[in-house]
């Protein structure tokens, strides 16, 4: 039981860096990128073909992907997703659905349908754990992914409170109108939002990879885990992603341990729980509104 | 010098703008008066670029800025207080001030400059803008707006629902702005008495058209009264008689 | 003469033209298995299946504004009773149409649920849902876990028999669900539908009930892709819990909607058959065949949002079938004699 709970625990550090992007993007530029999950998984399959083919070191190949995504991201942003948020909800439905399928078939044309993993390329990092007492072993791995979750949100907190691109980032999220007549070129600022949530992406990617194994179509999955990560922490809040990765990680393991089918089955319960209990109370109670009246900051507010 | 020509602008099958031209000095505070629903709003709108369905040209200094986004009009020195004060609630009064600074002109206006012409900032600096009271938030746009060093700036429904004291201060405020003479000012006010008494010029709308306009001076409280209501000037005396 | 110099019409010559044309059409095609060979048969099977997912997914998203992604919850739901109740012994053929039927009213207690949401949420929740009806189905040991299990009753009938009356199955769900949903859509409750989906508070003030609009709809919907569900199991005899269940058929339905083009009643018809020849094309190419649909559904989404119907309309100037009321005036010459 309680093995599970830390297990959960860990297992929402990683749930918090894929729904960071997401969250970041949904609040700033409003778009839903179906295909944030395969971006990620895109992100891996790079890492692991520097890692493999070119014999880069790991920690090199994360270097180097992080700038890529980044400029994937404003590329995407600059000639793809702003194009499509004139057509409302369902064109951008249609458009990342697409590059959704252009992403997972494109991946398994070049490097096959295998299940591949970093989890080969980090020497006893796999399977290495401290000892706790009680017989409770926590893998080195995940306590690693944890802690680099946690380094990311500080860091994107710093930058949303104490830059002149985080403030202009707030801005254009509450009010993008008042943000241009402010003169904040938020078309601008959207394209280096989209860029971070890839670099996010990526660093989730790099993540999935090393803690497990995965395939071209692995994304989907892992989207549908993002999305609920930022609803159960409440939509637009930072820190929200990371207690929402958490309450999600804790009933995927919990089911687990029950049984393996659980695992995607408790999660899933969890979140149209939590979206039900929204819907029932005065408007949102998100994890992430409780930590936000407690903290009295997010990168999204309710209008005043 | 801001001069708008023949400006149009519709909502969807309704045109709100029906062909509306002005033009402002550099140092001169234009007051412009209509009822709700004379195009006021959607006019300023479209002069600063954020309603986008418009034709017709907005000239900046000599250049034509009309197929600009605001935030590059911005950048040239067109700011606007939009109505409804539009400010970023979750951010503090300090940082609103801050973005606007970094994405604007560079200037006489800082942080320190807009403190002191807005006295009224300092102590609420660290509070929330979505806490602030209706005259506060007043302030807090108009020192948004100033951040970006602007040569003319557009000032929407600039006493709506606040208190009189309130609106004491403000004008007080924008009377120190007007005596500077680096900026040009465009005010919108529903109360004539204030707008004739702070404004060199008047102009009134009616149904998306300019049905009055000249030196607050000549005009008298009846001239704007009739282009106020679109009233033909017998058919008042008539009913002023009537009474 | 106040009022009398219009009249209303809601049948234009043009569009009785197209329905005289489409009743020629059906019975042509619903004598086809007598003399087509049996893979054409097969393949038209297909194409009806593809048609009603379309025209139903169009019905729900682009009429009603209801956007999900989690439509293969009834595809695959209508697929796994059949096979339930064909075990607890009901004849293989009733038990296709039953579970559609069953599969339809569990979209009612779903529809309590989903319909409070909005957007995004709404679009994730019904697929979160079809992946949670997914796992549950797993559990039976009927479906034994990603194995899944086949509807071996139908072969004991002949082939050809088989083959035929899955033909036939397929023409009649296709032809009445677009019979229905043009009905549907003439009627109030399409009217209501659409003022739902343009704005949701207006139709509420002129006395619009949102949520029971909302719901009919949305039964209508999981009811139409159960049928789909149901036939393509008749046609393929496997299924495969992640096949049946899997996200793709909402993918589908949105490709060809949008490509044929939203919100018309033609669009959806023609995004199918388009969707059908691809497939037929170039599904050989295998993944790179699934590539460039994905790159298809971009390039439309930014240079035709409105599809080919949307593009052929502009040049044509109208629709096969009118959908409004068309007010006509009364030539004043005539008003004169």
């Amino acid at each position: 039981m309680l093995d599970a709970i830390i297990q959960g625990i860990l297992l929402g550090g990683y749930y918090a860096i894929l729904a960071a992007g997401l969250s970041l993007m949904l609040g700033v530029t409003r778009f839903l990128n179906l295909a944030h999950g395969d971006l990620a998984v895109l992100a891996a399959y790079l890492i692991i073909y520097l890692v493999a083919t070119w014999h880069m070191p790991i920690l090199w190949a994360i270097v180097l992907m992080l700038p890529v995504m980044g400029l994937l991201g404003w590329a995407l942003q600059a000639f793809l997703f702003a194009r499509t948020m004139k057509g409302g909800f369902l064109l951008p439905l249609l458009t990342t659905f697409g590059l959704g399928a252009v992403i997972q078939n494109g991946i398994y044309g070049v490097f096959s349908s295998d299940v591949k993993s970093l989890g080969n390329f980090i020497g006893n990092l796999a399977w290495a754990s401290w000892k706790l007492p009680g017989h409770i072993s926590v893998g080195k791995l995940p306590v690693y992914i944890f802690v680099a979750s946690v380094v990311v949100l500080v860091s994107l907190q710093l930058l949303l409170s104490f830059t002149k691109l985080g403030r202009a980032m707030r801005a254009t999220t509450l009010d993008e109108e008042a943000a241009e007549l402010s003169g904040i070129d938020a078309r601008r600022i959207q394209r280096a939002t989209v860029a971070i949530a890839m670099v996010l992406a990526g660093l989730a990617g790099a993540a999935l990879a090393m803690r497990s194994l995965i395939n071209p179509y692995t994304g989907p999955t892992q989207l549908i885990f993002a999305f609920e990560a930022v609803v159960i922490g409440g939509i637009g809040s930072l820190w929200g992603t990371l207690a929402g990765g958490i309450v999600l990680g804790i009933a995927q393991s919990l089911g687990a341990k029950i049984s393996p089918q659980l695992f995607q089955l408790f999660g899933h319960l969890v979140f149209l729980a939590v979206l039900w209990w929204r819907l029932k109370g005065s408007g949102s109670l998100g994890l992430g509104n409780l930590l936000r009246s407690l903290k009295g900051q997010s990168i999204k507010g309710e209008s005043a | 010098m801001l001069e708008v020509k023949n400006i149009q602008a519709r909502h969807g099958l309704l045109q709100a703008v029906r062909g509306v031209s002005f033009s402002v000095a550099k140092g001169e505070v234009l007051g412009v008066i209509g009822a709700n629903g004379a195009g006021k709003t959607t006019l300023f709108r479209a002069i600063t670029g954020v309603h986008a369905d418009m034709t017709g040209s907005v000239l900046l200094n000599g250049e034509d800025i009309s197929a600009l986004r605001p935030a590059k009009r911005v950048a040239k020195g067109l700011a606007m207080v939009p109505e409804g004060r539009r400010l970023f609630p979750d951010m503090s009064v300090r940082e609103n001030l801050q973005v606007a600074g970094e994405h604007g002109r560079r200037g006489d206006w800082t942080l320190a400059t807009v403190l002191d012409a807005l006295p009224a900032l300092k102590p609420i600096l660290r509070s929330l803008a979505g806490n602030l009271s209706g005259g506060q938030r007043q302030a807090v746009a108009i020192g948004r707006a100033l951040m970006t060093n602007p040569d003319f700036v557009i000032m929407d429904e600039v006493s709506l629902g606040l208190s009189p004291i309130a609106i004491e201060g403000l004008y007080e405020s924008l009377g120190q702005l007007k005596a500077s003479g680096k900026t040009g000012i465009v005010v919108v006010e529903q109360d004539l008495r204030r707008a004739m008494a702070f404004s060199d010029r008047i102009v009134c709308m009616l149904e998306g058209t300019i049905t009055l306009e000249g030196a607050s001076g000549t005009l008298t409280h009846d001239d704007i009264t009739n282009a106020y209501f679109g009233l033909e000037p017998e058919a008042h005396e008539r009913s002023a008689a009537h009474a | 003469m106040n009022g009398s110099g219009f009249t209303f019409d809601r049948w234009t010559p043009a569009g009785l033209r197209t329905v005289w044309t489409a009743a020629v059409l059906l019975a042509a095609f619903a004598t086809a298995p007598l003399f087509l060979p049996a893979t054409m048969v097969e393949k038209l099977t297909t194409l009806w299946i593809y048609i009603l997912l379309a025209v139903v997914w169009n019905l729900l998203a682009g009429f009603a504004g209801l956007v999900s992604v989690g439509q293969q919850a009834f595809f695959g739901l209508s697929a796994y009773l059949t096979l339930r109740l064909v075990e607890w012994g009901l004849n293989p053929w009733l038990a296709l149409v039953a579970a559609a039927f069953i599969a339809g009213a569990i979209a009612i207690p779903i529809s309590l649920y989903a319909l409070k949401l909005k957007g995004g949420e709404f679009a994730i929740a019904t697929w979160v849902i079809a992946e949670v009806v997914r796992i549950c189905v797993m559990f039976d040991p009927l479906v034994q876990g990603d194995t899944g299990n086949s509807l071996i009753a139908l072969n004991a009938y002949a082939p050809d028999f088989r083959r035929d009356v899955t033909y036939w199955l397929g023409l009649v769900a296709m032809a009445g669900f677009l019979v229905l949903t043009f009905r549907v859509l003439r009627s109030k409750t399409g009217s209501a539908a659409q003022a739902v989906r343009d704005d949701e508070e207006a139709a509420l003030s002129v006395g619009v009930s949102v949520m029971q609009t909302k719901r009919i709809i949305f039964v209508l919907a999981a009811f139409g892709t159960a049928l789909a569900g149901s036939i393509w199991l008749a046609s393929a005899i496997t299924f495969l819990p992640r096949t049946n269940f899997g996200v793709q058929w909402t993918v589908f339905m949105l490709f060809m909607v949008l490509v044929g083009g939203l919100r018309t009643f033609e669009g959806p018809i023609l995004g199918a058959v388009i969707f059908f020849v691809l497939q037929e094309t170039f599904s050989s190419y295998g993944v790179w065949y699934l590539f460039g649909l994905g790159f298809i559904a971009i390039v439309f989404a930014l240079a035709l949002p409105d599809g080919l119907w949307g593009l052929i309309r502009k040049k044509r100037g109208g629709d096969l079938l009118p959908m409004g009321t068309l007010l006509r005036q009364v030539s004043v010459e005539k008003e004169a004699a």
